[in-house]
């Protein structure tokens, strides 16, 4: 099936992408995306984590040029599109994480950067005006919040309706929706759907992108489906089905890459029971990593899997709930508690968290482990070079020697040094957060079998990965996760893509 | 020592050449033992505010606290007949417990250090000028005490004790900034303290013990300069001084980021400081304009710096881009 075809079809598109393409330092995030929106259309897009959504929609917003392709606006082609040319022909963003200024009130965060002038040279807002001006806009959505209410005082919901109002006070003919739902409550789902068919009801076009198929199959036109870059798929409001979109979303085979566990596995070595996080505060979340065994923690972004590990690591707290090493219950208030006691954890974020980007290897591997390298409180550093010296050598660091800054290093060799600094202290327990994002191919194999490796001796590794190859192809057991709460377990014979992703949904499998 | 250690120290010496040829006077022994002298009480506690700004902080307070522990020590001795090392020992004791406030605000509290510690220069000033009444404490003619003069305003051979004091603690410093964990924790906190908390650093003490380091040495600069004035007026003792501090750590390479700075530089920083004073005095410059051509050497100073560092990281850059193609 492919995605130009029946998109001809509609009537007069007035945007059309036309074999666009984008790849980051030789990986091909789009390719080939034929794409086509006419007014008052709802399309819905759908894909699985790195799809290549966000991609797509930068280049639509002009944020990033295609490598090749053309766009094409009412009836003008172009190569790429500026930021402000993207405004200008009528596209707007609602962006997931909201653009908005908490310290300002509706109307100027409407009209910021545009607002009425008088005064002549001293340039002052007229308030009248602009509050005039934004009034009907609100009218028009019928939202139950004033110019002059605060940002800071308005829920997520209503902050979602105003970054659709800014989207109409620019006279946008099509108005994209980033996971516009993902906080919000059912009945301002409702709402925003309710918004969502006025606009589309007024010529407005709505490109929206959810993870919640529910919400599609009650709004969309139709439904595109994205898959490592390409358009894989399209849905016709007829054919809008959960299967149908799954389907689409998945098949490949990812078992291929697995390297089964050297001996099975062990007793419970990480046991967490009832754990509440900050972010899901109303949820729970119980689950145990066995000795030797990798566990892979899915789910969609916004899940919560990251906060669970900051809160078994100690940087954040724990609500209620608890972890046991080895059967004991231990406290984790703080990540030296949670080292002290063997569990490590490899950051999703690691340019801000994993590693010190201006100091160098060595000390990047020797600083949660100083005292050892250390004699009456003095640094060593000729320990601390031998001994990131051995890791270098272990973990294959390419890097010219260990006093290279950690700035110097591509993703997978930094990912390397984070990945030596734990051990060399002999974990028990390795919670690697995204090991993987943004690394090489290359590199990203040599972690797969350095975290098999550990397994087997006898290291439980509990590894939150978004990439479904990887989730599939390395776990041993995976643990999916939605909305702040374990959704179900699958055994190896269980995995598979479609399973994945009906759990990380919501459903059941069974 | 540092690339940047070594533009300072060219710096101090080009300055001091200039000033010896246009007035031989500098290079008497009067005028260098003097400019000893003050080198050592403001590099004392300057040393500390460079622990603070490491950390990203900074440490407002500086000469508050010197008005304010200069006057009760010197009241204890002088009004309460006191022995003065138990009072020597009760200033460094307070000393630990305005670091630890300051710290326990900032890190528990979450609150910003410059707001902490200029609330802090705000209390202990009025705090010292209310304990006095606004009048002046001082050693009357009658007070001797030989063996604290000797140590805090003495000298041998000719060098001032507190310069002395100052190549001590510097020494102490040293080890403990550059050679010790604490010191590796302290740079690790100050470049990226998020990071730092995941490689299970407890950042809070860390930060918190910047302050106790900067306010022990703080105190120990307030006794010797209670000794050197021997008269506190409590309304204008130690004003600006944690400017001098601050203006000597930059020069010396901390940058108010975090994450950089040593202590060689810092003394140097304070060296070009009291050198530049000198300068105004000996060059007949109306003493009016101290702070304006100190200011104007600092920014000098610090922006040709950037701009080498910039220029050192191009071409270095360009040589990378050359090497990997």
């Amino acid at each position: 099936m492919l995605a130009g075809g029946s998109i001809l079809k509609m009537a007069d598109p007035f945007f059309r992408l036309a074999d666009i393409s984008k790849s980051y330092a030789g990986l091909q995030a789009v390719q080939g995306v034929n794409f086509a929106v006419s007014s008052g259309e709802v399309i819905g897009l759908v894909g699985e984590n790195g799809a290549g959504k966000s991609t797509l929609m930068k280049i639509i917003g002009g944020v990033i040029e295609p490598s090749s392709g053309t766009l094409e606006i009412d009836g003008v082609q172009r190569k790429s599109l500026t930021v402000l040319e993207s405004m200008r022909s009528g596209i707007a963003f609602v962006h997931q994480e909201l653009n908005l200024f908490d310290n300002l009130d509706v109307a100027s965060n409407v009209y910021i950067g545009r607002e009425p002038l008088y005064g002549g040279p001293f340039r002052l807002v007229d308030r009248k005006k602009l509050n005039a001006d934004v009034q009907p806009l609100l009218d028009r959505l019928g939202v139950d919040f004033t110019p002059e209410t605060m940002v800071s005082d308005m829920s997520i919901a209503q902050r979602q309706l105003l970054e659709i109002v800014k989207a109409l006070s620019l006279n946008s003919r099509l108005v994209i929706m980033d996971e516009p739902t993902s906080s919000l409550t059912l009945i301002e789902t409702d709402r925003l759907l309710a918004v969502v068919a006025g606009l589309k009801a007024s010529g407005v076009s709505v490109i929206f992108i959810s993870h919640r198929l529910n919400e599609l199959t009650k709004c969309a036109d139709r439904v595109v489906v994205l898959r490592d870059g390409c358009i894989v798929g399209e849905l016709a409001k007829g054919d809008i089905s959960h299967g149908a979109m799954i389907r689409l979303m998945i098949g490949r085979d990812l078992k291929a890459l697995y390297v089964p566990p050297a001996a099975r596995p062990g007793e419970d070595v990480l046991k967490i029971s009832n754990v509440r996080t900050t972010v899901y505060p109303t949820q729970t979340v119980s689950l145990s990593v066995r000795q030797g065994e990798i566990l892979g923690l899915a789910g969609l972004v916004g899940a919560g899997r990251t906060e669970l590990a900051r809160a078994i690591f100690g940087i954040d707290p724990l609500l209620s709930g608890s972890v046991a090493v080895n059967g004991k219950a231990i406290q984790v208030d703080d990540p030296r508690q949670a080292i002290g006691h063997g569990i490590f954890l490899v950051p999703e974020d690691r340019k801000r968290c994993g590693l010190l980007l201006d100091i160098s290897i060595a000390e990047n591997i020797a600083l949660p482990n100083m005292q050892a390298c250390a004699s009456g409180g003095l640094v060593n550093d000729v320990i601390v070079a031998a001994n990131a010296e051995r890791q270098r050598e272990r973990l294959h660091i390419r890097a010219p020697n260990v006093d290279q800054e950690g700035s110097s290093l591509s993703g997978g060799n930094q990912q390397k040094v984070v990945l030596a600094k734990w051990l060399a202290m002999n974990p028990r327990v390795l919670i690697c957060d995204e090991p993987t994002r943004g690394v090489d191919v290359g590199a990203k194999s040599e972690l797969y079998e350095m975290l098999r490796l550990l397994a087997d001796s006898g290291v439980a590794i509990l590894m939150i990965s978004s990439d479904m190859e990887e989730v599939i192809g390395v776990s041993d057991r995976i643990a999916v996760m939605h909305e702040g709460m374990i959704s179900g377990f699958l055994e190896r014979a269980e995995f598979s893509e479609h399973n994945v992703l009906r759990l990380a949904v919501g459903e059941s499998i069974h | 020592m540092f690339k940047k250690d070594i533009g300072l120290l060219i710096l101090i010496l080009v300055v001091g050449t200039v000033v010896a040829v246009i007035n031989p006077l500098f290079l008497s022994a009067i005028n260098l033992g003097n400019t000893a002298n003050l080198v050592g009480l403001f590099g004392i506690f300057a040393i500390g505010q460079a622990f603070v700004i490491i950390t990203g902080g900074i440490e407002l307070s500086v000469g508050s606290i010197i008005a304010l522990l200069g006057v009760l020590f010197v009241d204890l001795i002088v009004g309460h007949e006191m022995a003065w090392p138990l009072a020597l020992v009760l200033m460094l004791v307070l000393g630990v417990v305005i670091g630890l406030i300051h710290g326990l605000l900032i890190t528990r509290m979450h609150m910003q250090p410059f707001i902490v510690t200029l609330c802090g220069l705000l209390i202990y000033r009025g705090a010292a000028r209310f304990y006095t009444q606004d009048g002046t404490a001082g050693f009357g003619f009658g007070v001797s005490l030989p063996q604290l003069e000797w140590l805090t305003t003495g000298r041998t051979f000719g060098v001032p004790h507190s310069f002395m004091a100052l190549i001590v603690i510097a020494c102490l410093m040293w080890v403990v900034l550059h050679r010790s964990v604490f010191g590796r924790y302290l740079y690790a906190v100050g470049k990226n303290e998020e990071a730092a908390r995941y490689s299970g650093i407890r950042t809070n003490r860390v930060i918190i013990a910047a302050y106790v380091i900067s306010a022990i040495l703080t105190a120990i600069s307030a006794i010797f300069f209670a000794m050197y004035t021997r008269s506190i007026s409590p309304s204008s003792h130690g004003n600006f001084y944690e400017l001098y501090a601050i203006a000597a750590a930059v020069l010396g390479g901390c940058s108010l980021r975090g994450g950089e700075g040593s202590i060689v530089g810092v003394v140097l920083g304070t060296v070009l400081l009291q050198v530049l004073q000198n300068l105004v005095n000996l060059l007949g410059i109306p003493s009016s304009l101290n702070f304006a051509v100190m200011g104007s050497v600092i920014l000098i100073g610090v922006l040709a710096d950037q701009q080498f560092a910039e220029y050192r990281k191009r071409k270095s850059e360009a040589a990378g881009k050359i090497s990997t193609a």
